[in-house]
């Protein structure tokens, strides 16, 4: 039987974080809950943050449910975190760093040299260039899990372009706005200087050759994208304009986007499309998402891209196992936050114990994500394992494993009452020329009871994410 | 050797097209075969924009031309010194980790036959096995323009049993890869002293790298290394990847092109 | 301002402006073919409609020969298919919203928003239950409602006059075709002309355009032709009159020329006042021995360029 730390009750008692929500759920008649609840839900469909699942069908308009019922962390908990998150961004960044350049890492024999240099997110397009201030992931999100009192332990690192930060910030909006006498009687550490951060961030980042005040962007897909709501919130609250493909071009080694008044030239692109679809000149041929001739000038330093191409491979599941070896091979520290114990199934060792013990275990693509395309043993069903063993033997290296975890559990506003369900973390740390981190995150919660799968495609909800001060 | 070579292409919109952006990889590598005594670029109308070396060593230049323009003319003039190195790269400034080379794109992907024929060879050592699979696919493909195109994979050429230089470079580069060897296509200008026709001057073949050597030129189309006949610029994963000229145009016209390349040896 | 934000918040104009002019049209017809002595019936009204709107191969296509009220209705009201119905502009113009959201102030976006949720539960009901005044009067209802939200909420900048501009093109075309309806309607009963009815149908008109109370107090009297087209066309207090709907487009043009300098093409504003010019130099009966139709005519095709030059000036992305 696996004990799921319980982030409200310990040991019988309601820890500290949780005491005056514990009098504010008591206090509360369920009708105003339910008020609240309906009140919270027309705010989100107003604002239109709605989400749509590629290939789900269904309702484009849905809305990612959303919890009342904050998760919170004490002042020193958070600390610790913090600094874990930003030594791993750190690390993150000096690998990028070093395997479109010199190699090190792999030269000193701490990582594979196939895993790096045949990665499909590897570009060779990038290799030899520096990005200014050697950035490459300006906005890491690290998906942590907690386990226990102080167990925390990082998931997944999202390194491109991640998603859900628009939760952060409208959860935190709606709280205050139905309860801000929550607010009043604790302090609550404020997240809304992210969107002024990651200008900050961004502007920092402006390629040399940028006269003045840099011209930030947001590079968006295109209003059918699932995002696009994220990309144009916060497109707005950082003042920048929001652009598609078609509304930039190239010319004389900068990068020009179409205004009613001519041309005007671009220094940061904050890009949220994928690496393929970047610039049909350099990439895919045909894609109709990015801007032709594009990468020649990031490459001779006209403009910044960020999160820069080709910065995929230091997130890949694989390459992730390698993380806490980063840590210590180029920052000289040893990692704060650990990794989940990971079996890689192209190793024959990891491969037979995997496939000897996959009803106990949780299986990954080594691309996948959202929660697609992996195998959770203990809630599969006989067949499912059997089927999904059959493509785990066509493509082994195309796999990892790991544990189930014991994934804590906060309270959350069901049907019945308040009852613990399991929690995940996503924080935004922002790297430029400083490394900042907002005191929060998205906090994802698995609404079914006793699932463990966070995924919004899959019936996952939203919280506020809260950080006490001192 | 020293060779002059002039390549002129031009393009015509119907109607006129709004602009153009073009990445070019048109200038010869920087190696110990072959040595620039001059080159220029130029575009008609352009704007030359970014200019740089890439990590595999290649030197890129980006053009922009804003339109409304009805004829654009891509013109290269040099003279290159060239020497005869056995098809040997050396002295290349490359950075991009071997190891690279071993993806496949759509253009290489193995299928039974090449798999079949990179098994067929068997070499003392990784430049001896490099040989044999360029003789292989020389001998499995012959040499036929007109019944390839652009977009055909070395699975369909081997299929066919007849291309021209792309088919042979991307055959061999995918029996190399099978093989373990990292392969590439590069893409050049080849002198041909039998008066061959003008179109033969523009030339493709694929690079293996072979252990302690390093990266070496095979011509299968040719079944011989490349010589000081020969004027290498750029690489990449396949003909689509090392394409010297990748561009877009903006518009809705009608494109029509012409392309002219002569190379001629110089009196020393 | 980007030139996709600056085409997207123009046509966001055009297509609010362009729901109300089908939900007008709709209302005209429906009391028209409420006349007497139509020995014909309803159905030359209808196709003299789907005519002035330059609609009537469209609608064969989709209809056939039935030109009846309800199929004229729900091409005017809910068809997709016609690109000028209130269903596809209410659908466009909050699309066109939701591409350029931080260029609207919320209350705009939910002005909008709303009209589209309104529309898909309109949808929804069943046709029984629906008639054209309640049709024309949901349109008149949100398209006001946005209407003020703009002009009480927009930042008074460059995409402000790009929202108006379209409205005010918009609107400048659509009293113009509209005033032409009366022309293909007449045009087959020469002898009607100055009749009963045909003051009658001017009255129609002028509730089509919400303007028959308007129309009283600016002249009182009697409904004569000469003073109806006078007061659409030429009267400078009548909000859908032609003259200030090219006065407002004129103004807004103005604004951005000043806004953005000589530096900035201003050919949409050069042309806007060659024909507000040559507007005021004609009076009503110039207008009526020139010929209405032929008139009209004239006016369409200048809004149709001011609104081109639009395009070339701002809206096109030059490079």
């Amino acid at each position: 039987m696996t004990i799921y730390y319980n982030e409200m009750v310990d040991g019988g008692l309601v820890r500290e974080p949780y005491a005056m929500l514990s009098d504010w759920i008591e206090t509360m008649p369920a009708e105003i809950r339910q008020m609240k609840q309906a009140e919270a839900e027309a705010l989100f469909r107003r604002i239109g943050i709605t989400f749509a699942v590629y290939g789900e069908g269904g309702d484009p308009d849905r809305l990612i449910p959303f919890d009342m019922m904050p998760r919170v962390f004490l002042q020193g908990e958070w600390r610790r975190l913090e600094r874990g998150i930003k030594q791993r961004a750190r690390g993150l960044n000096a690998f990028l760093r070093d395997v479109y350049g010199r190699g090190e890492i792999v030269r000193a024999g701490r990582i594979p040299a196939p895993l790096v240099y045949r990665n499909a997110a590897y570009e060779k397009a990038v290799v030899g260039f520096v990005p200014p201030r050697g950035v490459f992931s300006h906005i890491v999100g690290i998906d942590i899990v907690r386990t226990g009192r102080d167990e925390f332990h990082v998931l997944e690192d999202n390194c491109r372009t991640p998603s859900g930060v628009s939760y952060m910030l409208e959860n935190r909006e709606i709280m205050m706005r139905m309860f801000p006498a929550l607010f009043r009687n604790n302090r609550i550490e404020p997240v809304d200087q992210y969107p002024e951060l990651l200008r900050r961030t961004l502007a920092s980042v402006a390629p040399a050759k940028c006269e003045g005040e840099p011209t930030v962007v947001i590079l968006t897909p295109g209003h059918y994208n699932s995002a696009y709501y994220e990309h144009s919130f916060l497109a707005n609250l950082m003042g920048v304009e929001l652009v598609e493909g078609s509304d930039l071009f190239v010319d004389g080694g900068f990068v020009y986007m179409r205004t009613t008044q001519g041309p005007k030239r671009v220094d940061v692109i904050y890009r949220r499309i994928d690496d393929q679809f970047l610039d049909p000149l350099c990439f895919r041929r045909d894609s109709m998402l990015g801007v032709p001739g594009l990468m020649d000038v990031w490459r001779s330093g006209g403009v910044s891209i960020a999160s820069a191409p080709g910065a995929g491979v230091a997130d890949d599941k694989a390459v992730y196992t390698f993380v806490p070896e980063m840590i210590r091979f180029y920052l000289g520290e040893e990692p704060i936050l650990n990794n989940v114990q990971t079996w890689t199934l192209w190793k024959d060792d990891d491969y037979r114990y995997v496939m000897a013990n996959l009803k106990d275990l949780v299986v990954k693509e080594v691309h996948g994500s959202g929660g697609y395309g992996m195998l959770i043993g203990p809630r599969a069903t006989k067949a499912e394992i059997e089927a999904f063993a059959e493509r785990i033997k066509a493509d082994p290296g195309n796999y990892i494993a790991q544990p189930t975890l014991a994934l804590s559990t906060s309270p959350t506003f069901v049907d019945e009452g308040v009852a613990p369900r399991h929690v995940d973390l996503r924080p935004f740390c922002l790297c430029g020329d400083r490394i900042e981190l907002v005191p929060g995150g998205l906090t994802r919660v698995a609404l079914r009871e006793g699932s463990l799968v966070v995924n919004s495609s899959q019936g996952g909800g939203v919280k506020d994410t809260w950080v006490l001060s001192e | 050797m020293r060779l002059k070579i002039t390549h002129e292409t031009s393009y015509c919109y119907d109607p006129p097209a709004q602009g153009l952006v073009q990445s070019l990889r048109l200038t010869p590598s920087v190696h110990e075969g072959q040595r620039v005594a001059d080159w220029t670029i130029s575009v008609s109308g352009g704007q030359r924009g970014a200019a740089f070396r890439d990590g595999a060593g290649d030197w890129i230049e980006g053009w922009s031309v804003r339109g409304p323009v009805q004829e654009i003319v891509v013109s290269i003039a040099g003279q290159v010194e060239t020497r005869d190195t056995a098809g040997v790269l050396r002295g290349h400034r490359e950075t991009v980790n071997p190891l690279v080379y071993l993806r496949p794109t759509a253009a290489t992907r193995i299928d039974a036959a090449l798999r079949d024929l990179a098994l067929s060879e068997q070499g003392e050592d990784g430049l001896d096995l490099a040989h044999r699979l360029a003789a292989a696919v020389a001998r499995a493909i012959a040499y036929e323009p007109g019944v390839t195109e652009a977009h055909t994979t070395a699975a369909e050429a081997l299929a066919l049993g007849q291309g021209v230089c792309q088919d042979h470079a991307h055959a061999l580069i995918a029996c190399a890869r099978e093989r373990g060897l990292p392969a590439r296509y590069v893409s050049g200008y080849l002198h041909s002293n039998a008066g061959g026709e003008p179109h033969d001057a523009a030339h493709a073949w694929a690079e293996i790298h072979v252990g302690s050597l390093g990266w070496v030129g095979f011509d299968a189309a040719n079944a011989c290394c490349p010589d000081d006949r020969y004027v290498r610029l750029g690489s990449g994963l396949d003909a689509d990847d090392a394409a010297p000229v990748r561009g877009t145009t903006f518009g809705s016209g009608e494109e029509s092109l012409d392309v002219r390349v002569q190379v001629e040896e110089m009196e020393q | 301002m980007l030139s996709r934000t600056a085409a997207n918040l123009f046509w966001m104009g055009r297509h609010l402006e362009r729901a109300e002019t089908a939900a007008r049209l709709l209302d005209v017809g429906a009391r028209i073919t409420l006349l007497p002595n139509t020995a014909e019936g309803y159905r030359n009204e209808w196709e003299s409609l789907l005519r002035a709107s330059g609609a009537q191969a469209a609608f064969a296509e989709r209809y056939g020969d039935e030109i009846t009220q309800e199929n004229v209705e729900t091409w005017l009201f809910f068809d997709h298919a016609n690109p000028s119905s209130v269903a596809s502009c209410i659908e466009r113009a909050r699309e066109g919203g939701r591409i350029v959201r931080t260029a609207l102030t919320s209350q705009v976006w939910d002005a909008l928003n709303s009209a589209y949720q309104d529309l898909r539960a309109l949808e929804r009901r069943s046709r029984g239950q629906l008639d054209p005044a309640m049709l024309t009067d949901f349109t008149t209802r949100h398209s006001s409602t946005v209407r003020g939200a703009i002009n009480a909420t927009q930042l008074r900048n460059d995409g402000w006059h790009f929202i108006n501009l379209g409205y005010s093109l918009e609107r400048a075309d659509a009293t113009a075709r509209l005033l032409d309806v009366k022309y293909f309607v007449l045009l087959p009963r020469v002898e009607f002309v100055g009749s009963g009815l045909d003051n009658y149908q001017w009255q129609v008109i002028l509730r089509a355009l919400s303007a028959h109370r308007a129309f009283h107090w600016a002249y009182g009297g009697e409904v004569t032709a000469s003073k109806v087209a006078d007061f659409l066309i030429l009267n400078g207090e009548s909000p859908r009159s032609l003259l200030t709907s090219l006065y407002e487009a004129v103004w807004h043009l103005d604004g951005l020329v000043r806004r953005y300098g000589a530096a900035v093409p201003a050919s949409a504003s050069a042309r806007a006042h060659e024909t507000l010019e040559q507007l005021i130099a004609r009076d009503i009966e110039a207008i009526f021995d020139e010929g209405l139709h032929e008139f009209l005519s004239w006016f369409i095709n200048e809004v149709a360029s001011i609104s081109n030059a639009v395009h070339d000036d701002y809206l096109s992305g030059r490079m």
